[in-house]
């Protein structure tokens, strides 16, 4: 078992008891909810006469169902107006923090956490929603719970977990030019499969990682649980320190900056640390990456010739097979040349401000190709005002994206963003499972903003590296 | 305060294969059928997208066929429930009539809804798992034994051993997989414990 490891560390400290099934109940320290997986829960809660135990330990958004283009009440579906309103009523029941759309700080629950201060190294948090491993970008250890742990966390704070293992994955060197976060996280996914990390909790460490910006970090955390990892983290150092002073809460309470950083570096995995398990990738090997299949594992790097399935292992062959007559893809081909049908910038892995510059950077200039429908829905209304600051969005209007409030969008179709019919998709997101954005025959190619910026532009998947100069207009 | 929670040793009923690695939660729920405030009335959108074509005219499925229709122990390949946190997709089997099942493997928060609603998630390998998915196409009527206590699944003449994770097979068996009470009742030490973390407020 692992010994040392922040992990290990963050663990201990939160452990309230030994549960009679040997689970260990564990102190949650922020807990996040959102309409989607929540309402069920107050429902429970209600049934067995309990309140809400910490609700100042509780904070609310609204997300998945939120629109993107009209957020005007009531809402024009009404199975969404219904939702928003539930949530609306739980959380003044309980008297719980709701960063609602009139707020100006409402988005997707795992940008705003971060935003606010919410989330800090060293925590313990949770929130129904199998992204929310974002946070240990953060050096947080954040997990995704099911509804009737929802319950629990509600009623008592708590968590029942059985300890994980840890596995370290050191990506070492220098990633090249146009090579981002995402890409690396693509590529791990890849080589150790989308059930690799069942069992074990994600540590990301090495050069490439600690060069990262915290907002790279949070990327490659988000995609833990496409990897199988429940939990994904990076130790917290200064570039963490630097942003966690920027946020609200650092800003509120200076004092308390100065008074948790010794917390902060006790929990970092110690230099002798023990791992139950330790990958190396050397991230100056890496290319962009996008996938082919229906799967987050089932990526190539963009030069790369698409597998065949006979060459994959033998549990992996008749899934990839069904995945390249879903996609309609040749192996031997590159993806390069791919047709697509909706460029879709957005979602909890790419839709923070950094993600936006470096898209911007690629369509400053360009026009949108005539084929596409091009959209970016920022991660936060924060998000979306900085962005406006710089003139982001008149960028992206220029070159013919629509540019939209904020929410998970097209990430997962539950407002009115989706796919329609075969419909294909340069995504920012997370999922290219079948069905996803929407469609069940809708095709999703997942990369990195740049090459959906890039795509954009060309109407196919492209290598944004070889994206010819812009000439003057 | 609460009910109390059945002691769970064993689930048997007719079983239903369904086939296939990575089979993610968003299709076993697609997420458009979760617009809802309560999971009742789930069940019947359960597989929704490979079970109906677009003018809801049923495809080929197993969930579709007559044989199956009263089955209560479904028999999956690998890293079942993948994806997204969604309970919906435990509760959807559930209320179609799942009591138990029997797979390869399951991605990890699958598993725990699952146990939450105090169904079985056992493991066996590839071969055995196989054998047991034929063996009920050809006999779907008849039951499945999975007994969680001993960890194993019985079928015609045949007890295979199978895996129950020990935390997943303490709670079912001891009636501590509904674990709000439980933890309810550790009230003081949750409180004593907010209190040392540096990062919580007095």
């Amino acid at each position: 078992m692992s010994e040392g490891t922040l992990y290990d560390k963050v663990w201990e400290e939160h452990t309230v008891s030994e549960l009679p099934t040997g689970q260990t109940q564990l102190f949650c320290g922020l807990h996040l909810i959102h309409e989607v997986t929540s309402p069920q829960a107050f429902g429970m809660l209600q049934e067995r006469d309990l309140e809400v135990a910490y609700p100042e330990r509780t904070h609310a958004t609204v997300d998945h169902i939120v629109p993107t283009s009209d957020q005007s009440r009531p809402f024009r579906d009404d199975a969404a107006e219904e939702m928003m309103a539930e949530l609306e009523q739980n959380v003044r029941d309980a008297g719980i923090n709701f960063s609602d759309p009139t707020s100006g700080e409402q988005g997707i629950v795992h940008v705003i956490g971060p935003e606010k201060g919410l989330t800090q190294p060293g925590m313990t948090i949770v929130c129904g929603d199998s992204h929310t491993s974002t946070h240990g970008a953060f050096g947080a250890l954040a997990f995704g719970i099911g509804t009737s742990q929802i319950r629990d966390v509600l009623a008592t704070q708590t968590v029942a977990m059985e300890k994980k293992k840890v596995r370290k994955i050191e990506v070492t060197g220098e990633l090249g030019p146009g090579v981002e976060a995402k890409d690396v996280v693509l590529e791990i996914i890849r080589r150790l499969g989308t059930e690799g990390g069942v069992g074990y909790v994600y540590e990301y460490a090495g050069e490439a990682i600690e060069n990262l910006d915290m907002e790279g970090r949070m990327s490659i955390c988000n995609m833990s649980i496409e990897g199988g990892a429940r939990a994904g983290y990076v130790n917290p150092d200064e570039t963490t320190f630097e942003w966690l002073k920027q946020t609200d809460y650092f800003q509120e309470n200076p004092e308390k900056f100065d008074e948790l950083k010794p917390y902060w570096e006790s929990i970092q995995s110690d230099d002798d640390a023990e791992y139950d398990d330790v990958v190396t990738i050397d991230g100056s090997e890496l290319e962009p990456v996008v996938t082919w299949g229906t799967t987050p594992g089932q990526g190539v790097g963009i030069t790369q010739p698409i597998p065949a399935p006979e060459d994959l292992p033998e549990e992996k062959q008749d899934t990839a097979r069904m995945a390249q007559e879903h996609m309609g893809v040749t192996p031997g081909e590159t993806m390069e040349g791919y047709e697509i049908d909706v460029a879709f910038l957005g979602s909890c892995t790419n839709a923070r401000l950094p993600d936006l510059r470096r898209a911007a950077d690629i369509v400053k200039g360009r026009q949108v190709a005539d084929s596409v429908r091009a959209m970016v829905v920022p991660g936060s209304q924060r998000v979306k005002a900085a962005a406006e600051a710089e003139g982001l969005d008149e960028v992206f209007k220029e070159a013919g994206f629509e540019w939209r409030e904020a929410g998970c969008s097209m990430c997962l179709g539950m407002n009115e963003d989706q796919l329609e019919g075969d419909e294909a998709s340069a995504s920012s997101s997370n999922r290219n499972f079948i069905g996803r954005q929407g469609s069940k025959d809708g095709r999703t190619v997942l990369m990195n903003p740049r090459m959906v910026a890039a795509a954009a532009i060309t109407g196919e998947v492209t290598d944004v590296r070889e994206l010819k100069e812009v000439t003057t207009v | 305060m609460t009910d109390e929670i059945p002691e769970i040793d064993s689930a048997s009923g007719s079983g239903v294969p369904i086939r296939g690695n990575d089979i993610d939660t968003d299709q076993i729920i697609p997420a458009r059928f979760m617009k809802v405030v309560t999971f009742d009335g789930l069940g019947e959108f359960a597989f929704f997208d490979q079970r109906y074509d677009e003018n809801d005219e049923p495809k080929d499925h197993p969930m579709n066929e007559p044989q199956f229709q009263d089955a209560s122990i479904m028999v999956v390949n690998a890293n079942f429930g993948c994806g997204s946190s969604r309970e919906h997709a435990p509760q959807a089997l559930m209320r179609w009539g799942i009591d138990a099942i029997v797979g390869e493997s399951f991605a990890e928060i699958f598993a725990g809804n699952c146990l939450a609603l105090g169904i079985p998630t056992v493991t066996a390998d590839h071969e055995t798992i196989t054998e047991l998915q034929g063996w009920v196409d050809e006999h779907p009527d008849a039951d499945i034994d999975v007994d969680v206590e001993n960890e194993t699944v019985t079928y015609g003449d045949t007890t295979v051993d199978v895996t129950v994770d020990d935390a997943q097979r303490k709670a079912l068996t001891e009636g501590v997989w509904d674990t709000t009470a439980l933890m309810k009742s550790n009230a003081d030490a949750v409180a004593e414990k907010a209190a040392a973390l540096p990062y919580v407020d007095d």
